[in-house]
């Protein structure tokens, strides 16, 4: 009952020796996802929490012994396109990479390349995916969501915690969420996440996070009105943010009149997408 | 991060893109000492990161060595768009008999560089777009592989230049996508690319802007950065790894996460309120941090009110909220504060504040509609 991740991921982090790595690894573990190894290339050898991962010196290796069909990166920006690569090359099929702040120009390298294999990424600069209940790739706290039947993909992070916490507070449940991320150039776009949506039989309604900048939503609203049945409800961040300026995330500006807020909020109405004020009434209009 | 019109000519020389001689100058005597060096005719041309500096009156002719030193003693004294002129660069004046537009940038749609010409040079490209869009040739470069030199030549016959340029044009065509590719830019155009009097192509003006997030491969062009045109209280920010932006209204946002500061900021805005600042504290925020944070939005003396809030994941409720005791025993509050904290230990996160007399939220739209009745007195 859910999209990308489920109980049968299994599940390899990239740069698991780290601080950030370390710390959410455990918690992805304490959920119940199946973390089969980590890498961190010239540690491999070791082991962490407490004897119960290994860790390996490279993806080729994690699946050739492990059988691991997902990886999550938390390899710093300088080497993180790098590790897509890797993974990439060593077959896997699901690539979820957390890091923030990776050039632009090496991404379009990355997805240029990435687009040529039949690889998934999620991300980068994005929280991760959720299936409440059964897996956690990434770094959204899973006690604010619980299973259910609503899918959300959001280019946010603790705006995206936001919505699930509103959700849960009413009692209403999430199939999977899923953080494509705040930069100009990601791997999985809105479109693809709700062409996965419409497909999954546990998800009768989507949750559309968008933010300033770009012109996905735009798209993502096209292709709701030609392609989806189910309902779909839309926020946008960013009405008050001034032009020219870099909202936090490296994709979320207003450049040249277009990725403009209100322009992304008419696109989605005009495909009869409900577009909700603010966070804490989404829930009202699912 | 931009590059001042010198900065970004330098760049494009470094890999084979012709020029002007010229150099830069801080006084008008630097500047007059230059036009003798060159001798003939110079343009003295302010530098400073705004478009327009023409229609200013920052972009000016000398005929002699005293009269550069008379437009540069003008131009150093101007401000252009409320950025003061600290520096002239001094041409050699081009004769130009035909200004092109050409340029590359990241198309995010297409997830690819896109090197774009056009015949019609020397006005802003977007103001082609709008009236001539016909008149832009696009070509997409595969990051992988690099502009190819039939594309180049693709490129030279869309803008109809004759063939005669078609080599040069190839040359500089390609410099210009290694200086791209090379200094990691979002945007490196040279505009106009002039064919001069002695039928020759000579970038008399360019604009090169880095990728922030690049900045660590190219430490040299890092050093260009030109700190006039940020604020004060942004340039701070940067120092604590803090996301800020400073904004016109009167109520102070400390939020973690750029998508949730957004919206905070949107919500204050739909129950009235106008927030004075963006401003991303990021992961795990510290009491270093949530005090750097104060104080810069405490320098903004229009702040009526502030709004503070957190939705933990990574970040803890609790570090927090020892975060902002800390924080007020260093920097003195002379607002309200409104504070929400919800996720990761908020619970111990509010018992830590309780003493600590603040107006507390526990939805975003308690938060907002608590933070404008502040601002306004209420």
């Amino acid at each position: 009952m859910s999209i990308l991740v489920d109980k049968n991921t299994r599940l390899v982090v990239q740069g698991i020796t780290g601080n950030e790595g370390l710390f959410h690894t455990e918690q992805i573990v304490a959920y119940g996802t199946n973390v089969v190894a980590g890498v961190t290339p010239g540690k491999g050898g070791e082991w962490v929490l407490d004897g119960k991962i290994p860790v390996l010196d490279s993806v080729q290796i994690a699946v050739e012994a492990t059988g691991a069909n997902t990886s999550l990166i938390f390899v710093p920006a300088r080497f993180a396109a790098d590790a897509i690569f890797e993974a990439a090359d060593a077959g896997v099929p699901l690539i979820v990479c957390i890091t923030e702040g990776i050039p632009v120009q090496d991404m379009m390298k990355v997805r240029n390349y990435l687009d040529q294999k039949n690889v998934r990424l999620v991300g980068p600069n994005c929280p991760g995916l959720l299936t409440p209940g059964e897996a956690k790739v990434g770094i959204i706290p899973g006690n604010i969501a619980i299973p259910g039947n609503i899918g959300v993909v959001s280019r946010s992070g603790t705006l995206t915690y936001e919505v699930l916490y509103a959700l849960k507070l009413v009692g209403k449940g999430v199939s999977t969420c899923v953080g494509i991320g705040g930069d100009p150039i990601n791997g999985t776009n809105f479109i693809d996440a709700l062409s996965m949506f419409e497909a999954d039989a546990h998800t009768d309604k989507v949750i559309v996070i968008g933010e300033i900048g770009g012109t996905d939503e735009e798209k993502a609203a096209e292709f709701i009105a030609d392609h989806m049945t189910k309902p779909v409800v839309a926020f946008v961040a960013g009405k008050t943010a001034p032009p020219g300026k870099r909202m936090g995330h490296a994709g979320a500006i207003v450049e040249g009149g277009s990725g403009l807020a209100e322009d992304k909020i008419k696109a989605f109405q005009a495909a009869g997408v409900q577009v909700a004020s603010h966070p804490e009434e989404i829930p009202e209009l699912l | 991060m931009k590059l001042q019109e010198y900065q970004s000519k330098q760049l494009f020389s470094k890999f084979g893109i012709p020029i002007p001689k010229g150099r830069v100058a801080a006084t008008a005597n630097e500047a007059k000492h230059i036009a003798e060096e060159l001798g003939g005719r110079v343009v003295i041309k302010s530098q400073v990161l705004v478009g327009g500096r023409g229609k200013a009156g920052g972009i000016r002719l000398a005929k002699t060595p005293e009269e550069a030193e008379e437009l540069a003693t003008q131009i150093l004294a101007m401000e252009i768009k409320g950025l003061p002129v600290r520096k002239v660069l001094v041409d050699e004046a081009a004769n130009i008999e035909k200004e092109i537009y050409l340029g590359i940038t990241n198309d995010r749609a297409e997830r690819k560089p896109v090197m774009m010409s056009s015949s019609e040079g020397g006005v802003e490209i977007e103001e082609v777009a709008r009236v001539t869009p016909e008149k832009i040739i696009k070509v997409h470069i595969d990051p992988l592989l690099g502009l190819r030199d039939y594309q180049a030549r693709n490129i030279a016959a869309g803008i109809d230049l004759p063939r005669e340029h078609w080599r040069t044009f190839g040359q500089i065509a390609h410099g210009l996508w290694q200086a791209y590719s090379g200094s990691d830019s979002t945007l490196a155009e040279i505009n106009p690319l002039v064919i001069t009097g002695k039928n020759q192509l000579l970038a008399v003006d360019g604009k090169v802007v880095l990728d922030d997030n690049a900045l660590f491969r190219h430490p040299d062009l890092t050093e260009m950065r030109d700190l006039d045109v940020e604020a004060q209280s942004e340039i701070e920010a940067r120092k604590y790894g803090l996301s800020f932006i400073k904004l016109d209204g009167n109520i102070g946002c400390m939020v973690n996460g750029a998508g949730l500061a957004m919206t905070s900021m949107d919500i204050l805005k739909l129950f009235g309120g106008e927030p004075a600042n963006f401003l991303d504290i990021g992961g795990g925020a510290g009491a270093e941090k949530v005090a750097a944070a104060l104080r810069i939005i405490l320098s903004d003396p229009n702040v009526k009110a502030i709004l503070f809030n957190v939705f933990g994941g990574i970040t803890r409720g609790d570090e927090v909220a020892r975060g902002i005791l800390t924080a007020l025993g260093e920097v003195q509050l002379r607002v309200p504060m409104v504070i929400r904290l919800v996720g990761t230990k908020a619970e111990e996160g509010r018992q830590i504040l309780a003493d600590a007399n603040m107006i507390t939220a526990d939805t975003l739209v308690e938060a907002a509609q608590k933070a404008v009745a502040a601002a306004k007195g209420a």
